[in-house]
């Protein structure tokens, strides 16, 4: 079997499974450490509880998410040494940063708060809890520096056959990153929001633990409301940067086989012929590329062909169109559920305002929700797959082709060895990950114990017993 | 001193915090089925380093950053040759973190017992697999001209190394046995001890047969003569040391010479390997050093920058963790895990 396409296989299983629980923790902490600064604010200890059994269900996701960023971290080295040794010295640092910067910070401040809820002063648990979602943003923004860089390459000079950084600050200010980084944090908001309210509005709709839930919900929808909206503007400037620094991965996500027309229509959806580089038949809107891409109704945007031409003149002869048909759809489904985001946040938003007995009536909106936990989830993933296989056929755009980027040594037995591996412990983790949160959603919060009582049971009350 | 050694220094020192700090973690999962004898137990056992485990791995992910960081030939070599074994590693480490997540969420006995052995599996592989990559490190392995490994992973394990991974595999569990008799008093407290008094005898024998093999197997003997310099003198007073102070009971003590013992013994094989990073067994030409496998001048005074002014930060906000968590663990505490 080729090695290059199990390499990519395993990049791209390990990435994408990662990348369902590291939105959810960035999200989900964020919204824990504004109910626990709320406890310490209102001085109520509904915020407590309500901190804590969130805190079951980050901890899970956590776990995972540890565990299989480990693996992040190493198989760069593992499957992709030549790679490694030709971006290491721009690539590395970044890295290093996060785990620097980063990894330490949330972890030890996680033990602290997990350990610390009896030991530190109410105020000093709440600076822990902050550290862990400042850890958590720190180590996306550090590993977005380095993925901008494999997108729109910066602040580095080709010598001795390598890159080699050259500036800093340019990696810091890529342009890329200036758009990329907001946009994946606000999805992780967005994430851990939609996580929040789902779950409240399976206990609001059974009426369990009413005030607490329908707190929690509001926190989740406003939460929810403001990210997909700022998530949907970031990803337009993302968009139209495309044009500038990647136009074939914008040509591919629009299935744009020819330059456009002055007056550039949008494909809203097209069967999709690769072989023969045409869309068989599509459904189309006048002005809408343009717009999109410029702001403007007029203004033409680079075609596949076109940009094929160009490229081979360029870096020689070669196939530099990534998939079409991954690229338009994946790009599709993103936009979509990110609309519907936003449709559902401000429909919640609007009904949650109100007290507490009328978002109860929301009978079919508190059914919905919960399944609506997979929406930003959806959008991550495709959004991340259309950025990472519209840079193919690049590892390093204009720098380093993905086929050139493989460790020679390791062939495709031993790839297919740890595919398998890896697979079937993923898989296990999946299970029981969501085992474990159905189970925890089902139970509901711990008991409600009074302050006097907390203080004199918090000794022998296990937090986790079951 | 250039920055390239500065950045052999920082990544020796980040493996040292990591096998000081995590060896005793790794110790404490691989003793706690054993000392631990009711589920409660186990879990306190568990608990005893529940806010530290994790960022102890830390050191682990940061010193491999800092060797994509600082010395991408040396990551790229190390990690593309050593497949298997990283393979194995990365699946224990990760058995091991949601093990200790996942062990208490259900109160299922066949649950909890199937964690406690996969927190176990995961707590004696990494020692051991690192015990083999740290004396394959030492006595060098097929490299080729362009920096490539080219044997395969049954190369790894001579009995040299294998040696070298059970001595590291007794080292961490002496050291989580002797943690454990700080973190607890009583009927637990007194066990551990017990149990470090046994373990301690094995782990010397085993420590010192590898330093006699490490001189027929290595190149140390030619580098350093007769006389092995003060490092190597530290960690064999330090070994020594420990059987004695666990007798008489100093238990702080005796910790702090396991731990010395540790960072003693990184320090000889890192010192034993400069200015190498890995020796090719194939010719002396083709050796990774910290100039052919490092960064650029440039990215490493950044990095420098970055990573002195951070890490005295780190070391005092886990230390302050350390503080937090100093006190011994009663039974009917909080039970987390």
């Amino acid at each position: 079997m080729d090695t290059v396409w199990l390499d990519r296989w395993q990049f791209g299983m390990t990435t994408v499974y990662h990348f369902f629980f590291v939105p959810l923790t960035i999200g989900l902490v964020f919204l824990i450490s504004v109910m626990e600064t709320l406890y310490i604010v209102k001085k109520d200890s509904m915020y407590r509880r309500m901190a804590q059994f969130w805190a079951k269900l980050f901890l899970i996701n956590f776990a995972i998410g540890v565990v299989t960023g480990i693996m992040q971290e190493f198989q760069f080295g593992m499957n992709w040494a030549t790679y490694s040794r030709f971006v290491g010295d721009v690539f590395g640092p970044p890295l290093a940063i996060e785990a620097l910067a980063a990894f330490f910070l949330e972890s030890a401040f996680i033990g602290a708060w997990l350990f610390g809820w009896d030991k530190l002063s109410p105020k000093v648990h709440l600076l822990t809890i902050w550290m862990v979602t400042l850890g958590t943003s720190l180590s996306a923004f550090w590993i977005l520096t380095a993925n901008s860089f494999m997108q729109e390459p910066v602040g580095y000079v080709l010598a001795h056959g390598r890159a080699e950084m050259r500036s800093f600050g340019s990696l810091l200010i890529n342009p890329q990153l200036r758009i990329e980084f907001p946009h994946v944090w606000l999805g992780a908001i967005a994430t851990g929001a939609f996580f929040v309210a789902g779950v409240s509005a399976y206990y609001l709709l059974r009426k369990r633990e009413v005030t607490m839930f329908a707190q929690s919900f509001r926190i989740g929808i406003f939460t929810a409301l403001i990210s997909s909206v700022l998530v949907v503007v970031v990803g337009h400037a993302q968009a139209q940067h495309l044009i500038h620094a990647q136009p074939m991965k914008m040509a591919a996500s629009e299935s744009l086989w020819h330059t456009s027309s002055y007056h550039a229509p949008w494909t809203l959806v097209a069967w999709i012929d690769s072989k023969n580089h045409r869309d068989t038949w599509s459904i189309k809107i006048p002005y809408v590329l343009s717009i999109l891409s410029y702001n403007h109704t007029y203004g033409s945007v680079p075609g596949i062909e076109e940009l094929q031409a160009k490229y081979v003149k360029q870096y020689g002869p070669g196939n530099y169109v990534p998939s079409v048909w991954i690229e338009f759809w994946t790009f599709r489904v993103m936009v979509g559920a990110g609309s519907l985001m936003i449709v559902l946040a401000l429909y919640g938003a609007l009904r949650g305002l109100r007290e507490d007995k009328y978002i109860l009536r929301e009978k079919w909106f508190l059914k919905l929700m919960p399944w609506m936990i997979g929406l930003p989830l959806i959008a991550n993933s495709t959004g991340w797959i259309m950025t990472e296989m519209g840079r193919q056929p690049w590892a390093v755009v204009g720098l380093l082709k993905t086929t050139n980027s493989i460790s020679p040594t390791v062939g495709s037995p031993l790839v297919l060895m740890s595919i398998l591996g890896f697979g079937a412990v993923y898989a296990a983790f999946a299970v029981v990950d969501v085992f474990l949160f159905v189970k925890f959603i089902r139970k509901g919060p711990d008991p409600e114990i009074g302050p006097d009582e907390m203080d004199a049971t918090s000794a022998v009350q296990p937090l986790f017993e079951t | 001193m250039d920055l390239n050694t500065v950045w052999f220094i920082l990544i020796a020192f980040l493996f040292m915090g990591f096998f000081v700090l995590e060896g005793f973690d790794f110790g404490v999962g691989m003793i706690s089925p054993f000392l631990g004898k009711t589920d409660e137990q186990r879990r306190l056992l568990i608990n005893s380093i529940g806010p530290f485990w994790d960022a102890n791995e830390v050191w682990f992910v940061s010193a491999g950053a800092a060797m994509f960081a600082a010395f991408p030939n040396w990551y790229a070599t190390l990690f593309s040759g050593f497949y298997v074994a990283l393979f194995l590693l990365l699946i224990a480490l990760m058995a091991r973190g949601v093990a200790f997540e996942f062990r208490s969420k259900l109160s299922r006995e066949s649950w909890r017992t199937f964690w406690d052995w996969a927190a176990f599996a995961g707590s004696v592989l990494p020692p051991f697999l690192w015990g083999i990559a740290l004396a394959n490190l030492m006595r060098g392995v097929p490299i080729d001209r362009h920096m490539n490994y080219v044997g395969s992973f049954w190369d790894l394990l001579s009995p040299y190394a294998l040696l070298g991974g059970i001595s590291l595999t007794l080292m961490c569990l002496l050291h989580g046995a002797l943690f454990i008799t700080l973190r607890f008093t009583g009927d637990m407290q007194h066990r551990a001890r017990q149990a470090a008094k046994s373990i301690g005898v094995w782990t010397t024998i085993g420590m010192f047969l590898f330093v006699i093999y490490s001189y027929f197997e290595t190149d140390i003997f030619i580098k350093v003569g007769f006389d092995p310099g003060s490092l190597p003198v530290f960690a064999a007073l330090s070994i020594l040391s420990v059987p004695f102070l666990v007798y008489t009971e100093h238990d702080g003590w005796a910790f702090i010479f396991s731990a010395s013992a540790i960072a003693f013994s990184v320090a000889t094989v890192f010192f034993d390997l400069f200015p190498r990073v890995m020796i090719s067994s194939l010719s002396p030409l083709w050796n990774l050093t910290i100039y052919n496998a490092a960064s650029g001048p440039y990215s490493l005074t950044v990095m420098s920058i970055i990573a002195l002014t951070l890490l005295p930060v780190i070391i005092l906000y886990q230390g302050w963790t350390y503080w937090v968590f100093r006190h011994r663990l009663q039974p009917g505490g909080h039970l987390d895990y």
